[in-house]
């Protein structure tokens, strides 16, 4: 177990059910994903079986079970993203990167979630590569950038 | 206190602080339900109880509200029958119209519901759920595309089974019930039990079915197919064809089995008994050798999973005994093997049993010899039934014939040890006969067969004193532990992870009330009560048994035995 589940996790009580949530989000935001023997070492700790907490995390679109890709695009479809075409962008990220929203391609360079509003509707559709905002995208220019980036991060 | 609601224009009488439905039920006004256990608590998931209740804008779940004084309830009106058909609508939407081949065909709670809430249309259409079937697990199937999600398979897994391997994945339109990281059943903490099949309402749980290699290997020349069935079978499946138990039907089911085609046909009630005597000798000599210690019999293959996989540091203490089926299948394989082969070069052994774990025992590490299974295939009552009828067997009009030598007779004890508690009262008995202090008193049983759950039972048998604990489902382990760590110890655990044991197996026919279960123990005990021998050390098979190929206490003991490794799982 990597060093920074055990020290989350024993940073809490034993048993109090009401954790699971706090410690989960501290362990994505440190791992950048949920590995499975976090689930056992929160399972252990708070006396919950692996099967209820892995229900419960996968019930939250926030939690992740693979590690991400080098480069994660986060995709906005709230309203004023989808009404502007965010399907359609959706459509272009999962066409290059080869998987469902959520998963990472196998050669475990691309990412991508879809996700509610993240504050750019002037400018929408918006979509987030790294944290980094760039808007208004199209399909096209989505697949060009991400064609781009792709080069960069292979010749790394 | 008794209060009186008016129902449908008509006032009865309520228990104050019951549910309405149950308020309901009494008064013989009958209203559909689906997620409903009884005995459990209430989760109002599926809405099919609702009933219309004056003063209040939303329809009520029946199921789960209190009975209230001033209630006025319509429980048949149009508002409230067109919102239970929209329900059952909704879920078949999106079903898959499979009933002809499904496994709960004639005999599902869905079909039922649709047919009596008439809905003879297809209103609503849906896109058909499109999940993965996971044949993974030797005991279990899982076909997610007929789940309806209404839970019940999580709950009794949660508060009946305590395994928790159960629970509700995702969300919304993918949300399914599944594993821990949604692995397949064999990599899962599932202990094979089979309580999740007793109470799913459609197919989307059932057993794995065996059959198919059952009638291939009737069919194959040069094989000679050796079937056994455990105590309970008859019982099980008098209780399916509609007939009354006997111990003469014993008889009978021999005489089926070998129209359907049987060459050897053996009671497994013998390995049993055998199992019954190797364990009081074992405890009998090293108790008087001073030795103390707690032996958990491995007699449930759910509970030796369970052990395996939560508490490695019991697998010590577990018995090494062979589970009793595999037992019979080690004696027909490595032991009789020449004598009933009659010079064929193969032998086809087959368990009736009513559990489902013991699909995964018989498939288990260290329960085949030079590559051979000992069992090589395992049936639960309901795959044999079928059997029966697709052979065209008439089971109210064979004869009886007797099993086959040498497993031929079983003692009572076997037959008890069907329903919970049975083992220990098999073990005393047989403890008694050792230690020639006669015939037990039936009232010291009594507490036995009475409470379930967990009950101990502390007796004198001849010079020594016995301490022995049983639990059947394993919520009850609780208050196993609290006794020993207040500083009881027991020389024997019997543990079952079916409530009431063996006759709650998860490979016999559906039932939705104790009252069945009270039955089957009834009618366990009352056959028990007219046999003759009624301890198992002293069953004239066995001791005739022994005379011919020894009795196995030497090194040829160790076909009998078996060895339990700690499984890594997630729990």
């Amino acid at each position: 177990m990597t060093d920074s589940v055990e020290k989350i996790v024993s940073s809490y009580k034993s048993g109090r059910r009401e954790d699971l949530i706090p410690i989960l989000q501290k362990i994505q935001e440190a791992v950048g994903y949920i590995p499975e023997e976090a689930i056992v070492a929160i399972g252990n700790k708070l006396k919950i079986s692996t099967t209820k907490i892995y229900g419960l995390a996968t019930f939250y679109d926030q939690f992740r079970f693979f590690p991400q890709g080098k480069i994660h695009i986060t995709i906005c479809n709230g309203t004023t993203c989808y009404i502007n075409g965010a399907s359609d962008v959706i459509e272009a990220v999962r066409e290059f990167v080869g998987t469902e929203p959520g998963d990472t391609s196998r050669d475990k360079l691309f990412s991508y979630e879809v996700t509610t509003c993240v504050g750019g509707c002037h400018s929408s559709p918006v979509i987030l590569v790294n944290g980094e905002y760039h808007a208004p995208v199209t399909p096209e220019s989505i697949s060009e950038m991400l064609s781009k980036l792709r080069v960069v991060i292979e010749n790394e | 206190m008794q209060i009186t609601i008016e129902v449908n224009n008509r006032k009865i009488k309520a228990e104050k602080g019951e549910t309405i439905l149950s308020a309901l039920n009494r008064n013989g006004i009958l209203i559909p339900t689906l997620c409903r256990m009884r005995d459990f608590t209430p989760t109002g998931a599926c809405r099919m109880c609702v009933v219309e209740v004056e003063g209040r804008d939303r329809l009520v779940t029946a199921c789960s509200q209190p009975v209230e004084e001033w209630m006025r309830i319509m429980t048949h009106s149009q508002r409230v029958i067109r919102s239970r058909k929209t329900i059952v609508e909704l879920l078949l939407s999106n079903h898959p119209d499979d009933c002809l081949y499904c496994n709960r065909n004639l005999n599902c709670e869905l079909q039922r519901l649709a047919e009596e809430l008439n809905i003879n249309e297809r209103r609503i259409r849906g896109k058909k759920i499109q999940m993965r079937l996971d044949q993974s697990s030797h005991s279990v199937v899982r076909e997610l595309s007929k789940c309806i999600l209404c839970g019940r398979c999580i709950r009794v897994c949660d508060e009946i089974v305590t395994a928790t391997t159960l629970g509700f994945l995702n969300r919304g339109k993918t949300a399914h019930v599944g594993t821990a990281m949604d692995r397949d059943f064999n990599f899962s903490s599932c202990l094979n039990c089979g309580q999740c099949i007793l109470v799913c309402p459609t197919g989307a749980l059932h057993e794995k079915h065996n059959t198919t290699e059952v009638m291939e290997s009737l069919n194959r020349d040069n094989v000679t197919n050796v079937i056994c069935y455990s105590p309970a079978v008859p019982c099980a499946v008098a209780e399916i064809m509609g007939l009354k138990y006997s111990k003469e039907f014993d008889l009978v089911l021999n005489a089926v089995l070998r129209q359907i085609g049987f060459d050897k046909v053996y009671n497994c009630g013998f390995a049993t008994d055998l199992y019954i005597d190797k364990a009081a000798r074992s405890l009998y000599s090293s108790v008087k050798e001073g030795r103390r210690e707690t032996t958990y019999l491995s007699a449930c293959p759910a509970w030796l999973k369970y052990a395996e996989q939560k508490l490695p540091g019991e697998i010590g203490s577990l018995s090494t005994l062979k589970i009793p089926q595999q037992i019979a299948g080690a004696i027909v394989k490595g032991v009789v093997a020449e004598d009933i082969s009659g010079g064929n070069s193969e032998i086809f052994t087959v368990s009736v049993t009513p559990c489902t774990g013991m699909k995964f025992e018989s498939r288990r590490d260290g329960m085949t010899r030079k590559g051979v299974s000992d069992i090589d295939a395992v049936i639960t009552v309901t795959e044999l039934s079928r059997l029966i009828r697709l052979f065209g067997v008439d089971i109210t009009s064979p004869s009886g014939e007797p099993a086959d030598a040498p497993m031929n007779i079983r003692s009572s004890s076997a037959l008890l040890t069907e329903v919970s508690g049975g083992y220990t009262e098999a073990i005393v008995r047989s403890l008694m006969h050792l230690s020639g202090s006669g015939e037990p008193e039936k009232k010291i049983f009594r507490k036995l067969r009475n409470n379930h759950g967990f009950r101990d039972l502390s007796l004198a048998i001849g010079d020594e004193q016995y301490s022995f604990a049983i639990v059947d489902g394993l919520h009850s382990l609780e208050r196993l532990n609290a006794e020993i760590s207040g500083g009881k110890s027991y020389d024997i655990v019997e543990v079952m992870v079916c409530p009431s044991g063996c006759v709650h197996g998860g490979g016999l026919a559906f039932f939705s009330s104790k009252e069945v279960l009270r039955t089957r123990a009834r009618q366990i005990y009352a056959t028990e009560e007219s046999e003759a021998v009624n301890t198992a050390s002293r069953s004239p098979a066995l001791l005739s048994f022994y005379e011919e190929y020894g009795d196995f206490s030497d090194e040829r003991g160790e076909i009998l035995h078996t060895k339990y490794n700690a499984r890594d799982v997630l729990l």
